[in-house]
């Protein structure tokens, strides 16, 4: 007896459990992983998923068996050379005369790291792990400038364009039941007493007379009930909530002059880009502002503020002023959550830093969430930074570091994005 | 006589797979094949996947490990590095086969003759499954197990249970009863007993240690002080009876893997047999088909190709020898024994006296009814299978400097090399033997383990320890690991104290 059956169309993610599990259990090391893979590759194709290595060790399940050592004889297929008594060489590695590599992987040897892949989502979402957005708290309850009108159940007033039909009909059926309920007993015990008085073999004319009428009269009772009523109507309630602003806008600013070289300019994309993905995961809408300057500033397209060069002096404030004048033109700091990222190396116009300090300070940071500045430079620090020092220094929403080379990326921008305790 | 093959595309139908069946019924019968009836279910690659990584079980409790299998299996079949089984069968009555949809007609044929009457017929039969499971109630009491397990994680948190199955899955291996049958499962009377077993269990516990003072005049023996009276080799079962502090629930999870240790201890000790058993088996029914025309020549090709892959046996020099590969061997053995019934020579007539000449089919049933891997190797490994596959013993002892040839596919090696290949199948080479010998009641409440050392291997002592430390998290007390040498010489290995 065979029984066959198309178990296709059932479920196929079986294991979705235990894996999110194992990724729950190690989740560690995996970030450990993440972090590595980070760091090695072009961060431009950070958003897929990633293959993650883990070392097997942290996650073998132990059982009592045997180790290396001791006498033990194995039969092996295919000979071709040896007669009993031959002695060979032990092989390096194996154990046992080269026994099955099967039992290289128990023996804890061959394979030491453990790899499988990570979905777009869980490297993404291990990626950005306990990193949250700079004062994402404070500006959901100040920019409660949008409300929004949702739904809020049912009312018994309103306007008639806000009836319901459906629910006002059911409480004119109820209605009509409830009401209509004793005549419609009293109708069906006339009509009940009518056929017995019908059907009996004398009936008494009268009797029959009076009980029509009594079904007449009850049927015009019934019948006069109103189809509907005022108090059926119900209407559809509508409140209004305050909506936080879902919708966010980057500024990316960067040093483009002489001393920027492409390396720096790399390290000052790839920063960029993490700052892109995180936010992509915070808001529903963002919108990304290039500013590039030297000694003056221009908003430009993305291809041109990566890989466009050119030479010049360094004037940082231009790209300020610029960034306030966009804000005040298109972002108004209501409806936006306004971030920005600084790269530079730092290397500015002498006189122009205690400008920049006062721009930050007056114009620009009581505006936005956050300001981010990274130095990409390995050089001792120059009159920049010790000037945004002192905006560090009066502003919590302020915040700046250092990045040396590629490695020190992500470390820099966990460090920027970081929990922040709550106090 | 011959007929019209049943199909010859390579696309598959259920009304062709069904009428391969009822083909394929036939001819096992004919042969007196007797199975469970057969439910075979087909399925994606995913739920292959599933399946893998769930070793197999149909329904299964949530692990961890069961995570970590299927990424593996995933990442290792999405770049090509494997290619999945084409089927998973299932000791269940009925006999669950699970068929891929990617196979081709021909390889659902095969598939189907494999496992639907090959293995199905090897579980109902031999010896071990029969008296180590139950197949009739396999799945209800898995369905049993994950509900009881998840219950469990709702009340107590899914760490508190993970860290039990953990503790439980390092032991499953030593949490079988090796020479006691085991009682049939049933879920009704499962869940029935279960309560009253928690209650009762936790009773005769407090009984054992008790702590009250002795009336005077009823002094104890040394006997009586010895706990266990005999060393116990089922660790979990142990646990499970004598363990002070865990909580009922937790002693119904130890139960539970112990359960499902002891469903899957038959399915580690028969692979050869049990390969060996359904390899024969496709290979003959799929062969008669073509013989009666019910297959043409293409069919066969594609038979031929799929059945030489799976019993190749790559000789011990080749780059992708992995060990002796258990369908070549099982297969090989099977076959030789029916040319031994049917066409026996002289050295048959002196190996097999008994089985030489004699009716093929009552010897292949034998066989299959009475043995594990090592008794059957040792019986009926034959001299020229083992002149076939060329098998030639190395001796490895970390005394000698080098590796020596013990005994090659010749006259003087047969017996040699069929002693030490059914040893290497015995599970007293597979895996240490340790059993509990002490627990002690008075003092410490420490437990006592004893490994007694086969040819002197030790254990691998990174992962003793680490199930050391699962063991004394069951035990909730010290546990000890002595480690006896073949000169009866103890030495006390690890030390450990739950966390």
């Amino acid at each position: 007896m065979t029984r066959i059956v198309d178990k296709r169309k059932n479920g196929k993610n079986r294991s979705a459990v235990n894996r999110r599990r194992f990724l729950q259990r190690y989740k560690q090391q995996i970030k450990r992983a993440v972090a590595d893979a980070v760091s090695q590759r072009s961060i431009t194709d950070i958003e897929q998923g990633e293959r993650i290595n883990i070392p097997t060790r942290d996650i073998s399940e132990p059982t009592f068996r045997h180790g290396r050592g001791g006498r033990r004889e194995i039969v092996h297929p295919g000979n071709e050379e040896f007669l009993p008594g031959d002695k060979i060489p032990r092989p390096k590695g194996g154990g046992a005369g080269g026994s099955g590599s099967g039992k290289a992987s128990k023996d804890g040897e061959g394979v030491d790291e453990f790899a499988f892949e990570l979905s777009k989502e869980e490297f993404m979402e291990f990626f950005f792990e306990d990193l949250e957005l700079p004062n994402l708290v404070k500006r959901k309850l100040t920019a409660i400038k949008s409300p929004k009108s949702v739904r809020a159940g049912f009312t018994t007033d309103g306007s008639p364009n806000n009836i319901n039909v459906i629910r006002s009909l059911r409480s004119a059926l109820g209605r009509r039941i409830a009401l209509g309920a004793p005549y419609r007993k009293r109708l069906r015990e006339a009509q009940e007493r009518l056929e017995a008085l019908k059907r009996h073999p004398d009936p008494a004319p009268e009797s029959i007379r009076e009980l029509e009428d009594e079904i007449r009269r009850l049927r015009i009772k019934i019948n006069a009930i109103p189809f509907l009523d005022p108090v059926d109507l119900r209407y559809n309630h509508r409140i209004t909530v305050p909506q936080p602003s879902t919708q966010a806008v980057m500024f990316c600013l960067m040093d483009v002059s002489g001393s920027m070289d492409q390396l720096k300019k790399e390290i000052a994309k790839r920063f960029f880009i993490l700052l892109y993905l995180f936010l992509t995961r915070n808001y529903e809408r963002i919108d990304i502002v290039f500013l590039r300057h030297h000694t003056i500033a221009k908003e430009v397209d993305e291809h041109d503020f990566f890989y466009s060069r050119e030479t010049g002096g360094t004037v940082v404030s231009s790209v300020l002023e610029l960034m306030r004048d966009i804000v005040a033109e298109r972002y108004d700091p209501e409806e936006w959550n306004i971030y920005a990222a600084q790269a530079s190396d730092g290397d500015n116009w002498h006189d122009d830093s205690p400008r920049c300090r006062e721009l930050l300070l007056q114009d620009i940071l009581p505006k936005v969430q956050y300001f981010a500045y990274v130095e990409i430079t390995p050089e001792h620090h120059q009159s920049l930074w010790y000037e945004y020092q002192e905006v560090a220094a009066a502003c919590a929403h302020f915040a700046m570091q250092r990045i040396d080379g590629p490695g020190d990326i992500y470390p820099v921008f966990r460090e920027l994005f970081k929990k922040q305790e709550q106090t | 006589m011959s007929r019209r093959p049943l199909a010859t595309g390579s696309e598959w139908t259920f009304e062709l797979i069904e009428a391969y069946d009822r083909e394929l019924a036939r001819l096992a019968a004919g042969h007196g094949l007797d199975t469970y009836p057969s439910q075979i279910e087909i399925i994606s690659a995913e739920q292959m996947m599933d399946a893998y990584a769930s070793v197999g079980m149909p329904v299964g409790y949530h692990h961890w490990s069961f995570g970590k299998r299927f990424l593996d299996v995933e990442r290792r079949y999405k770049r090509g590095q494997m290619g999945l089984a084409y089927e998973i069968v299932i000791n269940s009555d009925p006999c669950i086969a699970y068929l891929m949809e990617e196979n081709s007609m021909m390889m659902q044929i095969l598939v189907l003759a494999h496992a639907a009457y090959g293995h199905n017929s090897f579980f109902k039969n031999n010896y071990l499954f029969r008296q180590w499971t139950a197949a009739d109630a396999i799945i209800d009491y898995l369905v049993f197990a994950k509900n009881y397990i998840a219950r469990c994680e709702q009340k107590y948190g899914v760490e508190a249970v993970e860290e039990i199955l953990d503790a439980c899955h390092a032991l499953m291996n030593h949490g079988v009863d090796r020479y006691k049958r085991p009682q049939r499962l049933s879920l009704r009377r499962e869940q029935q007993r279960q309560r009253e077993r928690a209650a009762h269990i936790q009773s005769q516990i407090n009984e054992l240690w008790r702590t009250l003072p002795q009336r005077p005049g009823e002094r104890e023996t040394d006997d009586e002080d010895r706990y266990p009276a005999e060393p116990q080799e089922n660790l979990l079962y142990f646990v499970e009876k004598n363990a002070p502090l865990l909580e009922p629930w937790e002693r119904e999870i130890v139960r539970i893997v112990r359960k499902l240790a002891q469903y899957f201890y038959p399915q580690r000790q028969t692979q050869v047999m049990n390969e060996g058993w359904a390899t024969f088996w496709h290979y003959t029914l799929v062969n008669e088909l073509y013989d009666e025309g019910l297959i043409g020549d293409g069919y066969m090709l594609e038979f031929l190709t799929s059945h030489t892959n799976v019993i190749a046996q790559p000789p011990y020099h080749a780059p992708h020898y992995h060990g002796i590969n258990p369908y070549a061997l099982g297969f090989a053995i099977f076959r030789d024994l029916k040319r031994i019934c049917e066409a026996p020579d002289d050295e048959d007539r002196h190996w097999f006296p008994e089985i030489a000449g004699s009716d093929w089919h009552q010897t292949l049933d034998f066989a299959m009814r009475n043995f594990k891997d090592e008794s059957f190797i040792r019986q009926y490994l034959s001299p020229k299978v083992i002149r076939d596959l060329k098998l030639f013993s190395v001796i490895d002892d970390d005394r000698e400097r080098h590796l020596e040839i013990g005994a090659i596919h010749n006259e003087a090696g047969y017996r040699e090399v069929r002693r030490a290949l059914a040893e290497q199948y015995e599970l007293g080479a597979q895996e240490p033997n340790i059993q509990v010998v002490h627990m002690d009641r008075r003092g410490d409440r420490s437990l006592t383990l004893r490994h007694q050392q086969y040819h002197r291997r030790p254990l691998e002592e990174n992962d003793a320890r680490r199930v050391l430390h699962h063991l004394a998290r069951l035990w909730g007390f010290p546990v000890r690991l002595e480690v006896v040498d073949e000169n009866g010489n103890v030495e006390s290995l690890y030390d450990g104290s739950p966390p």
